[in-house]
C-alpha cells in the first residue's frame, strides 16, 4: 500500500500517520503554493499515478476546506479507470469489486473490474489509532518527495465573505404551553407553514 | 456568451427531481439575461410523459435519452451522453443539481472539457457577460465568489436554495430524442437499495425534524417521525446520535454529514455545536426545542422553546395536526 499526498511541507505528519496505520511507502508531491483548483490537483496526481501500478485507488470523497468534491473522479477519468464515488461499502473477490455508493434515500450497488478508483464516504471505515510501536516504525518507511508545480488556477476567487450573520431569535416560552404560540408565529410571522 | 444554457434535469424513478426544476428555473433566468435558449438534458427510463413539465419551468428544448440501462445513474453512460450533447450544442453554461449524481458527474465532464466545476453554488450572477458563482467553503463558514476562466461554465447548484417556479403553464418544449448510447463500461450498476420507505430525501425536504443526544435513544425518534409525517417532512440526526448508533450516517446533518437548507428546521434535543450548525445554518427558519436554556442552539434559532422534548414534541404534533386539519 502506497500513500500519495499532494501538499506543502507541513503535510508530513499526515503522511507519517498513514504509514503508521499500515501503508508501506509514501509519495509526497510537494508544493507550498499549489492552487486550490481541483483540475490542477487531478492533473498533478494523475501524472504521478501513471507510473505507479495499482489495483485499487482510494480517495476521500472531498477535502474539508474547499468542499469541492471533484479530485477523485477527475483523476480516474484522466487515468481511464472506473470510479465509484461516495462509497460506504467495499468488497473484493476474484479480481472484482462490489461497492455501495451512498445516494439520496439509499445506496446503489456497483460492480467493477480492477484497477478501479473509489472515493470514501464517512461510514466506509472507522480510522483506528496507531500504536507507539507503529509510529516509531513509520519513521523508517520510505517517502519519495517530488517538487511539483502547477499552471495557473482556472478559478479566480473574486472575494471571500462571511455569510450574513444569523440574528439570535427569541425564546418564545417554556414547555407545552408555548406550542400554540410557536405554530401561530410559524404561520403568521415566518410564513413557513 | 452565446451558446445555450444546458441544464441536467436529473430524474429518480420515472420522474424528475425537485432539484431538476430548481435548476431549470435558474437556467431560464440566465438564458433570458443572455438572450439564448435553454436546453434540458433528461437521461433515464420512462420519462417521456414527464417532459412537458420541464417546458413549463422554462426549457425551450428537451434532449431526451431513454433506455432501461439508464434507469439508475451510470457514470460512464451518463458522461458519454452529456459529452456528446455538449460537443453538439456548445453551451455557455451547464447547470447540474448538486445531488449525489450531479456531484459525481460534473467533475467528470469538466476534466474532459479542460475546465473545472464550481461546486454547490448558492447564487449566480452575470456581470459584464461573465458568470460569477457564490459557493460556500470551509463547511459554510465562508462564501467564495468565484469565476472559472475556462469555458464552458459548469455549475452544480445546491438543492433547496434556488426556487423552482413555472415560467408559464402553457409553455411547450420541443423534444429531441437522442440516439441510443453505444458506450461500454467496466462498471455494472446493479441495483438501488432503499434505506426505508422514506419518500423524500433530506436535501430536498422543505421540513426537517432533527433529533440529537437529547432524544436519549433510537426508540424515541418515533415522536419525531410522527411530527415529520404530519408536516410532510423528514427526520434527520446530529452527529452525537449517529455516533451512538441510533440513526444511520445518511441521516446525519453537519460537517461530516449532510448540508441542508430546508424551509423549516426543527432541532429537538440538539445543543447546536459548530459541527452541527454548519450543516443546517442555511435553513430559512430554525426552531429549537431543548431543556437547557444555555444551549448554543438558542443563539441562532429563530424560535426557541425551553422544555422537555418528550412533552413539547408530541404537543407540537397535536397542534400541527389541528393546523393542517388532519385529525
Amino acid at each position: 500500500m502506497t500513500i500519495i499526498t499532494l501538499g506543502p511541507e507541513k503535510s508530513n505528519p499526515v503522511i507519517l500517520k498513514a504509514l503508521a496505520l499500515g501503508a508501506d511507502s509514501a509519495v509526497h508531491l510537494k508544493s507550498d503554493s499549489f492552487p486550490n483548483d481541483p483540475s490542477a490537483m487531478a492533473h498533478a496526481l494523475a501524472d504521478e499515478l501513471k507510473s505507479i501500478e495499482f489495483d485499487i485507488l482510494l480517495f476521500g470523497k472531498k477535502g474539508v476546506d474547499d468542499d469541492n468534491q471533484q479530485v477523485g473522479q477527475m483523476v480516474a477519468e484522466l487515468l481511464n479507470v472506473p470510479c465509484v464515488t461516495q462509497v460506504v461499502k467495499l468488497e473484493v473477490s476474484n479480481g472484482k469489486v462490489t461497492a455501495q455508493r451512498e445516494v439520496e434515500g439509499g445506496t446503489i450497488v456497483v460492480e467493477t473490474s480492477l484497477p478501479a478508483a473509489f472515493t470514501a464516504e464517512k461510514d466506509l471505515t472507522v480510522p483506528r489509532y496507531a500504536s507507539l510501536r507503529e509510529l516509531v516504525a513509520a519513521r523508517k518507511k520510505p517517502i519519495t518527495v517530488r517538487e511539483v508545480r502547477s499552471s495557473d488556477s482556472l478559478i479566480d476567487v473574486l472575494s471571500v465573505q462571511y455569510p450574513p450573520p444569523r440574528t439570535a431569535g427569541k425564546i418564545i416560552g417554556k414547555g407545552v404551553e408555548a406550542v400554540p404560540l410557536l405554530v401561530k408565529l410559524l404561520h403568521e410571522e415566518a410564513k413557513v407553514i | 456568451m452565446t451558446g445555450p444554457v444546458l441544464v441536467f434535469a436529473e430524474s429518480s424513478g420515472a420522474e424528475f427531481r425537485k432539484a431538476a426544476f430548481e435548476a431549470v428555473t435558474e437556467g431560464r433566468r440566465l438564458a433570458d439575461l443572455l438572450g439564448v435558449e435553454e436546453h434540458a438534458l433528461a437521461i433515464g427510463n420512462g420519462l417521456r410523459t414527464r417532459v412537458p413539465e420541464l417546458g413549463r419551468f422554462g426549457a425551450d428544448k428537451v434532449l431526451l435519452s431513454e433506455d432501461p440501462s439508464l434507469a439508475l445513474y451510470h457514470p460512464d453512460f451518463y458522461r458519454e451522453i452529456a459529452l456528446d450533447v455538449i460537443k453538439k450544442i456548445s453551451p455557455s453554461i451547464i447547470l447540474i443539481p448538486a445531488t449525489s449524481t450531479g456531484k459525481d458527474l460534473a467533475p467528470r465532464l469538466a476534466i474532459h472539457l479542460n475546465t473545472v466545476a464550481a461546486s454547490e453554488c448558492t447564487q449566480l450572477e452575470l456581470l459584464n457577460n461573465e458568470l460569477i458563482a457564490t459557493r460556500p467553503a470551509y463547511a459554510g463558514k465562508v462564501l467564495f465568489r468565484i469565476k472559472v476562466k475556462a469555458p464552458p461554465n459548469i455549475i452544480t447548484l445546491r438543492p433547496n436554495v434556488f426556487t423552482a417556479r413555472e415560467a408559464s403553464p402553457s409553455r411547450d418544449a420541443a423534444i429531441e430524442q437522442l440516439p441510443r448510447p453505444k458506450s461500454d463500461s467496466r462498471m455494472i450498476v446493479k441495483e438501488f437499495l432503499a434505506h426505508g420507505a422514506k419518500k423524500l430525501d433530506l436535501s430536498e425536504a422543505s421540513v426537517v425534524v432533527s433529533g440529537g443526544r437529547g432524544m436519549g435513544g433510537p426508540e424515541n425518534y418515533k415522536i419525531l417521525e410522527e411530527l415529520a409525517d404530519v408536516m410532510g417532512g423528514v427526520v434527520s440526526a446530529s452527529r452525537a446520535s449517529v455516533d451512538a448508533g441510533w440513526r444511520p450516517h445518511s441521516d446525519q446533518v453537519g460537517q461530516t454529514g449532510r448540508t441542508i437548507s430546508p424551509t423549516l428546521y426543527i432541532a429537538c434535543g440538539i445543543s447546536g455545536a459548530i459541527q452541527h450548525r454548519v450543516g443546517m445554518i442555511n435553513s430559512k427558519v430554525i426552531v429549537a426545542i431543548n431543556k437547557d436554556p444555555e444551549a448554543p442552539i438558542f443563539g441562532f434559532a429563530d424560535y426557541g422553546i425551553v422544555g422537555n422534548v418528550f412533552e413539547v414534541v408530541p404537543a407540537l404534533t397535536r397542534e400541527m395536526r389541528k393546523f393542517y386539519g388532519k385529525s
